[in-house]
């Protein structure tokens, strides 16, 4: 079918601006401690000192050239990558089993999409003013006080962006240095190529894109549904409170009160506003004998809405579970004296019910206690292996080009390499011995010992040499690395001894 | 059918009809598609300028990025971009990570690099990708040879010596074993006979009264087999003979035939048939002396150094 030039579709749907309106409650308050605290790690963190022998003092490096992580009194290295799988593993658990219990907690509260573009709006909002007053800006035309309030709004905005980027360095390389060196024009390449490419995609990702980010782009939006249950706690509108039989009703101040109908016909109810507790719940019974709901359709929540929804449509994935409607109607209800909690954390399950109860975190369900238990065995595994390790790695591979080699008096002998990994912070002699085969069984060519610098590897080759006799009884033997002067943190390993008649 | 020719009128067409009544629609492409292909128009100028694009005569258009890089024969060469070139400059530089030790391998006496653990694992890895180049094929990837075919490396028994030194010889201009075919000078029974004696040197299961003949013939004129593999049987390193009294077999591949009587035939097979083709060519000229030097660390580490 053909579709005219007048009415041809769009490539894309544009976007609809949205102005959010501020609002005071619970959960800015906590979105609020959020923000400052997370803006306080992330910001501060990489100008905490920290003095250390042979890396820079600063109490967080993730120092790429030496391959080495330095996290505060830890220094974690390559070897170690089972401990970020781990770390991802719990993360990605956690994630799963704190949605399975109050659904999408980390969208709105902790997600940086979400902690970003809630700084971003603090600074439009602090430059244009509250919602009408940005609505008037973004209608008028392009006159020097919206060049000044806009243009300001984006260089703040790309400020911060940039400053973002160049944190998100300083996590590279020691922080002083690179503000300097970034100043001068002396720092990295990689140092601008990432700063640059960060404050661009922060700037167009929490100025720019917003919603559209978790809407369009985000995947965890998308699939974070199949993690909800009936009994899984979300923001919810109680549409049977609030839209009552016939609907919701506007309150119009002065001129007494005039109740419009928006879901029956016919019934146009009178109430005077009342602003005390009694005197709100009398018009609240009086609302709803005439069979009109608690909703008074002030629309507040639909404007404090960062994604720009109408939660009494339902649930709906747009929503990012930030609460900020639940604080607007709750300043709402309170104003008329009406119950709060007419937008609350509910689950589907207990909205159904004949008689709903208190909402309350509900977690007797297997797949919550599948996913806690899992999350506790993991975390016991992580913090049991970052406390144990040892001070060293080793490998031993026996070298199985040959496998076994006769000697010319009919000894066997078999060759090993062992590769060890300093992970202490200073210089480290190792020493290796034996057991389960003669004392002299074990040589160690020109380096009895071994002198490894703290991060890096050094390799030895040993070679055992067994009598005929003495080989055909050994299948195995232990191999004890030392390192001097500290006993305790001898580790060994078990290895094959292989003889020509021997067939694994 | 009314609704889409209704619809379709609406649509511009070129202005232009062809054959009285045949018109083409006029649909433009949305603006950023547009855009979007004069940006890839700019683009690919840009890279033409930049890297080879078209063909021009014999060759092509070179473009102004170019790469220069010192070529096989030591020659520098610039040349516009290309991959070769690209590798060329690649391995450029490793050989440049490398030439400091390179250098010090030269400067330093052998014993001495086997004691410096840094120089210890260059020796390592450099050792082991030239071995793998060129020894392994024969030698094995372990050094550790065929029988009958190629020597062992990293038992402790050497045709020509273990040594540094020896190793090094051996490298530079190479080896070439040679035995004369017994069985045209001597009858089978003798042949058996050294075989037999030659077996019991390493206690090999053997009948005692034709060693014992064996052992009369060895030392006599008629075989003169002690002339290079001496009269102890313990083999000549200057010329490469084997020792006959130790547990490691070259030629004759004794470890694999199973009993006395196998083991005796193989013996008798060698010395029958005799020897030519223990050839070890000379890497002289191919490798560089510092290579033969890392080499030579590298097989004596195998595992037989001496
Ligand atoms: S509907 Fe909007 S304001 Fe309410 S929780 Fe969801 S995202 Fe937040
Ligand atoms: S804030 Fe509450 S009262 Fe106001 S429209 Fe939303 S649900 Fe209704």
């Amino acid at each position: 079918m053909q579709t005219g030039l007048e009415d041809q579709l769009g490539l894309y749907q544009k976007r609809i601006p949205i102005f959010t309106r501020s609002v005071k409650g619970r959960f800015r308050r906590f979105k609020t401690s959020v923000l400052v605290l997370a803006y306080a790690i992330y910001f501060l963190l990489p100008w905490l000192p920290w003095s250390r022998l042979d890396a820079p003092a600063q109490a967080v490096l993730f120092d790429l050239p030496g391959r080495r992580f330095l996290i505060f009194g830890l220094t974690v290295y390559p070897q170690d990558v089972i401990w970020l799988a781990l770390l991802l593993f719990i993360a990605a658990i956690f994630l799963f089993f704190v949605t399975g219990l109050v659904g999408r907690a980390f969208c709105g509260y902790f997600c940086f999409q979400t902690l970003w573009t809630d700084f971003f709006i603090w600074i439009e909002h602090k430059i244009q003013g509250e919602r009408p007053a940005r609505v008037r800006l973004y209608r008028q035309p392009w006159d020097r006080e919206k060049l000044v309030k806009v243009g300001g709004t984006h260089a703040l905005w790309i400020l911060v962006s940039f400053w973002t980027g160049l944190t998100f360095v300083a996590y590279f390389t020691y922080a002083p240095q690179l503000v300097v060196d970034f100043v001068t024009g002396q720092a990295a390449a990689a140092a601008y190529i990432t700063t640059g490419i960060l404050t661009l995609s922060t700037y167009a990702a929490a100025g720019l894109m917003r919603e559209q980010i978790c809407t369009y782009v985000c995947p965890y939006g998308r699939f974070q549904s199949v993690m909800y249950e009936p009994e899984t706690l979300a923001v919810h509108y109680d549409a049977r409170r609030g839209e009552g039989t016939l609907g919701r009703a506007v309150v119009r101040a002065g001129r007494g009160i005039v109740v419009e109908r928006r879901r029956a016909e016919g019934a146009v109810a009178e109430e005077r506003r009342r602003s005390s507790l009694s005197a709100g719940q009398r018009a609240l019974a009086e609302r709803n004998e005439k069979g009109f709901g608690d909703c008074v359709d002030c629309g507040l929540c639909v404007q404090v809405c960062p994604v720009g929804i109408d939660i009494r449509d339902g649930l709906q994935y747009k929503c990012i579970s930030c609460g900020l409607c639940i604080d607007a109607c709750n300043t709402i209800m309170d104003s008329f004296g009406f119950p709060r909690g007419l937008i609350r954390y509910d689950s589907e399950k207990n909205l159904a019910a004949a008689t709903p109860a208190p909402p309350r975190v509900q977690w007797k369900r297997l797949k919550t206690i599948g996913y806690g238990v899992a999350l506790a065995l993991m975390i016991g595994y992580l913090g049991y292996s970052v406390a144990t390790r040892g001070s060293f790695d080793r490998a031993v591979n026996q070298i199985r080009q040959p496998l076994y080699v006769v000697l010319s008096n009919g000894d066997i002998r078999n060759r090993y390499q062992i590769r060890i990994t300093n992970k202490a912070a200073e210089d480290q002699t190792y020493v290796f011995s034996a057991r389960g085969i003669p004392a002299d069984a074990l040589d160690l060519g020109n380096f009895n010992e071994i002198t490894i610098k703290p991060g890096h590897s050094g390799l030895v080759q040993a070679s055992v040499r067994l009598s005929p006799a003495v080989a055909a009884n050994t299948q195995h033997f232990e191999l004890v690395i030392t390192p001097r002067g500290k006993p305790a943190e001898a580790r060994s390993e078990k290895v094959r001894f292989d003889t020509p008649g021997k067939r694994p | 059918m009314s609704e889409q020719k209704l619809q379709s009128q609406t649509v511009q067409t070129t202005g232009h009809a062809w054959d009285g009544d045949l018109q083409e629609y006029n649909n433009p492409l949305p603006a950023w598609w547009v855009y979007t292909f004069y940006a890839t128009v700019v683009f690919a100028l840009v890279y033409w300028t930049i890297y080879p694009s078209w063909p021009f005569g014999k060759g092509w258009i070179g473009g102004v990025s170019q790469i220069t890089y010192v070529n096989s024969e030591g020659e520098t060469k610039t040349h516009s971009w290309n991959t070769r070139a690209l590798l060329m400059e690649d391995l450029n530089q490793a050989a440049a990570a490398q030439k400091p030790y390179f250098d010090k391998v030269s400067a330093m006496p052998y014993e001495q690099i086997a004691k410096d653990p840094e120089m210890n694992g260059f020796i390592l890895s450099a050792g082991k990708a030239l071995f793998a180049d060129n020894c392994a094929p024969c030698h094995q990837a372990g050094g550790q040879g065929v029988v009958s075919f190629f020597p062992n490396l990293t038992d402790d028994d050497w045709l020509y010596g273990g040594s540094y030194d020896t190793i090094h010889e051996t490298l530079m201009g190479g080896r070439r074993g040679y035995m004369p075919a017994f069985g045209e000078v001597l009858d089978g029974e003798q042949v058996d006979q050294l075989a037999n004696y030659v077996a019991s040197l390493s206690g090999i299961e053997h009948d005692a009264g034709k060693a014992a003949a064996g052992n009369v013939l060895f030392h006599s004129d008629t075989a003169a087999c002690y002339y290079c593999h001496t009269s102890e049987a313990t083999g000549r390193k200057d010329m490469g003979a084997p020792n006959l009294t130790d547990n490691i077999w070259l030629w004759a591949d004794v470890p694999a035939a199973t009993g006395g009587e196998g083991k005796v035939a193989a013996i008798r097979g060698v010395i029958a048939n005799g020897l030519n083709k223990g050839v070890m060519p000379a890497w002289s000229g191919r490798l560089s002396p510092e290579q033969i030097k890392v080499l030579t660390v590298y097989v004596h580490e195998l595992g037989g150094g001496q």
